[in-house]
């Protein structure tokens, strides 16, 4: 049972059909080597996702924010090491009801997603789509879908439309271990690798699917082997260190940049929060989500790195923190002063 | 400035709780994300987590309180280097919902709400464009429905490069009832694509290409096979223009054979109608003619809104009369006029209309005089040309062959009860295909599905003839 250890493992490891990894040639370390750029970049994201998330749950607790709001605190590193091997507006991604990390790292304005959360004319989908419901065609970010592995199938179908197309974008399909289980997976798996479809698979496996813990409910526990049977390569990335994934991101889009077919890379990652805003978390032990925090958090890797290499001082830190502070507190402002929809919204939208 | 922290709501439905324990105490340092307290709503413990930095300066309600409001300050946070004497300019952080105000028996309301019951506003109403008529002079060519099909398919295909086909044994097999019959040798392998047995997995794809613009035509074997599908048709398809504000359309069409073929047993006869004819934001077509299934089917590929095409393998074979014409369109949401008459009206669509033809003319033999409608298109349903016809009729018996309870002919029904009530000299008959799954024994079969007696008696019943 040692494999099924639920903290995440360093590095990666390379599945194997025919060995179909055996022709990922390349010596990329599994750390990328950040320039002091991209730690600030990936430092001042992951924070703006952080600060973003934290605000959503104090308007929820405020009642400012209905219904289901699943927030992304902790697994932060994972979209944003991802995005930063991504074309902005090019590359597609699509993702579940977890989305607003995604959206952010995609550029889109926190404003836009704050407001949506709200249920304001000024959200991105004008207060119709809610927390779990956003798009952006300029962002080229695809959603925002509520049912449990829809959008493996929909990001195989964008990385279909990029080979129609013959254009050499990627798309990037976002999924949980707990989707990670539904059949529409490995009916994608199937088309993807057999039409050699530009698309990654990032699982992002947290551990949990609501309380369902990894080991209740998979027989393969390494993610990373799903696409075996497809001959898919796949790897175990350290989803926490944002250097790790950006070394498997870049792998990734890589592979399927030159059309080799679809990727998949499991993120090992963790929530710290309950699944949604009303879920309190009985399942897991406080330690273990005190362990992830103080080992394992993200955001606070990049910040030690910044402050022992010198590249950094505390005071800058708090600058980075107080701006970033100020941009959510802006989306937050507008979120709860933009108006709701025009009552005529109602009967918009539904066919074009 | 020292932050009050508000008592939170940690669900849906939550207006107030138990403030169970304090975690930290008065003097107490804390940062984001650690719990500083615990309360108990009616589903569980649950608990609160500090968002700021700063030191806890004083605790407004103790532990042990019941029935804490929602957004009543329960604590007061000090900033670094503020003192005690700080705590009376506290401000909450942000401002407090203006509007939030819990009232006992109202879910929390987001803040800008208006005047408590905001009217619904009325619905507007579209008319679908006029019916493009027939020029005259016009050839007409006889053409099965099967060919009509493919002749759609193949002229939008060469009009517009993104249109592509894709399904189980379109390709290579040229189609599993020959519907896609040359297209692969026309439009090559790139836009005539075999797919794996795997309905969930390729009607996702397709809505996932069309999000990025393309414009797939996904052909299901049957629609039978298309349950495993239905979950994006429905919830992918044709609710995401909605939720997305009007940004991401998905133009795409759903055909196939659809309903009972011939003795192929329960699992391979539904008729899927009334299903979607349910879904907002689809368009449900269902054509009887082969003129009707090659104007409409180019019309819904040219459709910037997801398209359920419901084709029947019975009527594939049939012969009708198509105009030559080089670019034939019909509009979705019109129903036509298939025989004029005074006496009865009656509405049919798809196979149905078999039945509806063959009883119009044994009753003109009894001298009653039937008006029968061709729908055409299920959703949106041209209640209009029904209701005029009722109006002129004042009588109507609906026809088609799919389940009784919810059917289209209960919503034909209710429309005319709402628009035409007063015209009415009888009630409105439905014949449908009867409450059973449908059997395999031809007997069986036969008297699961409607027939032309079935029809007439209708219509001598509400036209009362013996
Ligand atoms: C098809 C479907 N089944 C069930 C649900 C209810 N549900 C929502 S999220 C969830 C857990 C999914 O967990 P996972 O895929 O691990 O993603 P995570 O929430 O951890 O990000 C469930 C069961 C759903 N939305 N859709
Ligand atoms: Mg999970």
């Amino acid at each position: 049972m040692a494999e099924r250890a639920t903290a995440p493992k360093r590095g990666r490891s390379r599945a194997s059909a025919s060995d179909p990894t055996a022709a990922v040639k390349n010596s990329a370390p599994d750390l990328a080597d950040f320039s002091k750029d991209e730690e600030f970049e990936a430092y001042r994201m992951m924070l703006l996702i952080r600060r973003f998330e934290e605000k959503a749950g104090q308007l929820y607790g405020m009642g400012m924010i209905g219904g289901f709001c699943h927030l992304y605190i902790g697994q932060e590193a994972v979209v944003v090491g991802m995005q930063m091997c991504l074309r902005e507006g090019e590359d597609q991604v699509i993702t579940g009801y977890r989305d607003h990390g995604h959206m952010l790292a995609c550029g889109m304005d926190p404003k836009g997603v704050m407001a949506e959360l709200t249920g304001r004319r000024g959200g991105y989908s004008k207060g119709k789509g809610g927390s779990m419901h956003m798009f952006s065609r300029e962002k080229q970010f695809f959603g925002g879908h509520g049912i449990v592995g829809a959008q493996v199938p929909l990001g195989t179908g964008l990385a279909f439309a990029n080979r129609y197309r013959g254009n050499d974008n990627v798309s990037v399909a976002y999924f949980g271990d707990g989707a990670a289980n539904q059949g529409q997976v490995y009916e994608s798996f199937n088309m993807a690798e057999l039409w050699k479809l530009p698309v990654i698979y990032v699982i992002e496996n947290n551990k949990y699917a609501m309380g369902t813990s990894v080991n209740r409910a998979s027989a393969q526990t390494d993610f990373s082997k799903r696409g075996l049977s497809f001959a898919i390569p796949g790897e175990q990335v350290d989803g926490m260190d944002v250097r790790a994934v950006k070394a498997a991101s870049e792998r990734a889009v890589t592979w399927c940049r030159e059309g080799k077919g679809p990727y998949i890379l499991e993120m090992q990652t963790y929530r710290y929060r309950g699944h949604s805003m009303s879920d309190p978390a009985k399942y897991r032990s406080k330690d273990e989500v005190q362990k992830m925090r103080t080992d394992h958090d993200p955001i606070e890797q990049v910040r030690l790195r910044l402050i022992e290499s010198g590249w950094a001082t505390e005071d800058d830190l708090k600058a980075i923190d107080k701006d970033v502070r100020a941009i959510v507190a802006e989306a937050s402002d507008f979120a709860t002063v933009d108006p709701e929809p025009d009552a005529s919204e109602l009967w918009t939208d539904i066919l074009k | 400035m020292p932050t009050e922290i508000l008592m939170p709501a940690l669900s849906p439905t939550m207006e107030e709780g138990k403030l169970s324990k304090w975690v930290k105490q008065v003097g107490d340092k804390v940062s984001s994300g650690d719990v500083i307290a615990e309360i108990e709503t009616d589903k569980a413990t649950m608990e609160v987590e500090a968002v700021d930095e700063g030191t806890i300066g004083k605790i407004l309600v103790e532990e042990g309180t019941e029935g804490v409001k929602v957004n009543t300050p329960i604590a007061v946070l000090l900033a670094e280097g503020e003192d005690e004497s700080a705590i009376g300019s506290a401000k909450a952080e942000p401002a407090p919902a203006p509007a939030a105000a819990p009232e006992p028996a109202s879910a929390p309301a987001p803040a800008a709400a208006e005047a408590p019951a905001a009217k619904v506003p009325a619905q507007p109403k579209s008319e679908p464009a006029e019916v493009p008529e027939v020029p005259a002079g016009t050839d007409f060519v006889p053409t099965t429905v099967r060919e009509a099909l493919r002749d759609a398919m193949a002229e939008e295909m060469r009009r517009d490069g993104d249109v592509f086909v894709m399904g189980e044994e379109v390709a290579e097999y040229q189609g599993a009832y020959k519907i896609t019959q040359g297209l692969l040798q026309e439009f090559g392998d790139r836009r005539v694509i075999d797919t794996p047995i795997t309905e969930h997995g390729f009607a996702g794809l397709g809505v996932g290409a069309a999000f990025a613009g393309l414009r797939p035509i996904v052909e299901f074997m049957t629609f039978n096979f298309a349950m495993q599908a239905i979950d994006h048709i429905i919830n992918s398809a044709a609710k995401t223009l909605y939720m997305s504000g009007g940004q991401l359309g998905c133009p795409i069409v759903f055909r196939g054979p659809n309903g009972a073929a011939a003795r192929v047993g329960a699992q391979h006869s539904h008729d899927y109608a009334a299903w979607y004819s349910q879904v907002p934001g689809l368009k449900v077509v269902m054509p009887y003619s082969a003129a009707d299934a090659k104007g409409l089917l180019k019309a819904a590929i040219r459709d910037p809104n997801p398209v359920v095409f419901l084709e029947n393998e019975i009527l594939y074979g049939q012969t009708f009369d198509v105009p030559r014409l080089d670019d034939f369109v019909l509009p979705i949401g019109k129903a036509r006029i298939h025989r004029k008459g005074k006496d009865v009206t009656i509405v049919s669509f798809g196979i149905g209309m078999t039945y509806a033809i063959k009883a119009a003319n044994e009753l003109a033999g009894m001298g009653i005089d039937a008006e029968i409608i061709d729908l055409r298109t299920i959703r949106p349903m041209d209640v209009p040309a029904i209701i005029t016809s009722v109006k002129k009729t004042g009588r109507c018996v609906t026809v088609e062959e799919g389940f009784p309870q919810s059917g289209v002919g209960a919503e034909i029904v209710a429309q005319i009860m709402q628009h035409a009530f007063d015209y009415l000299d009888a009630p409105v008959l439905r014949i449908t295909g009867k409450d059973v799954p449908m059997p395999y024994a031809a007997n069986l079969e036969k008297l699961a599905l409607p027939n032309v007696a079935e029809v007439i008696e209708a219509v001598k019943a509400v036209t009362y003839r013996t």
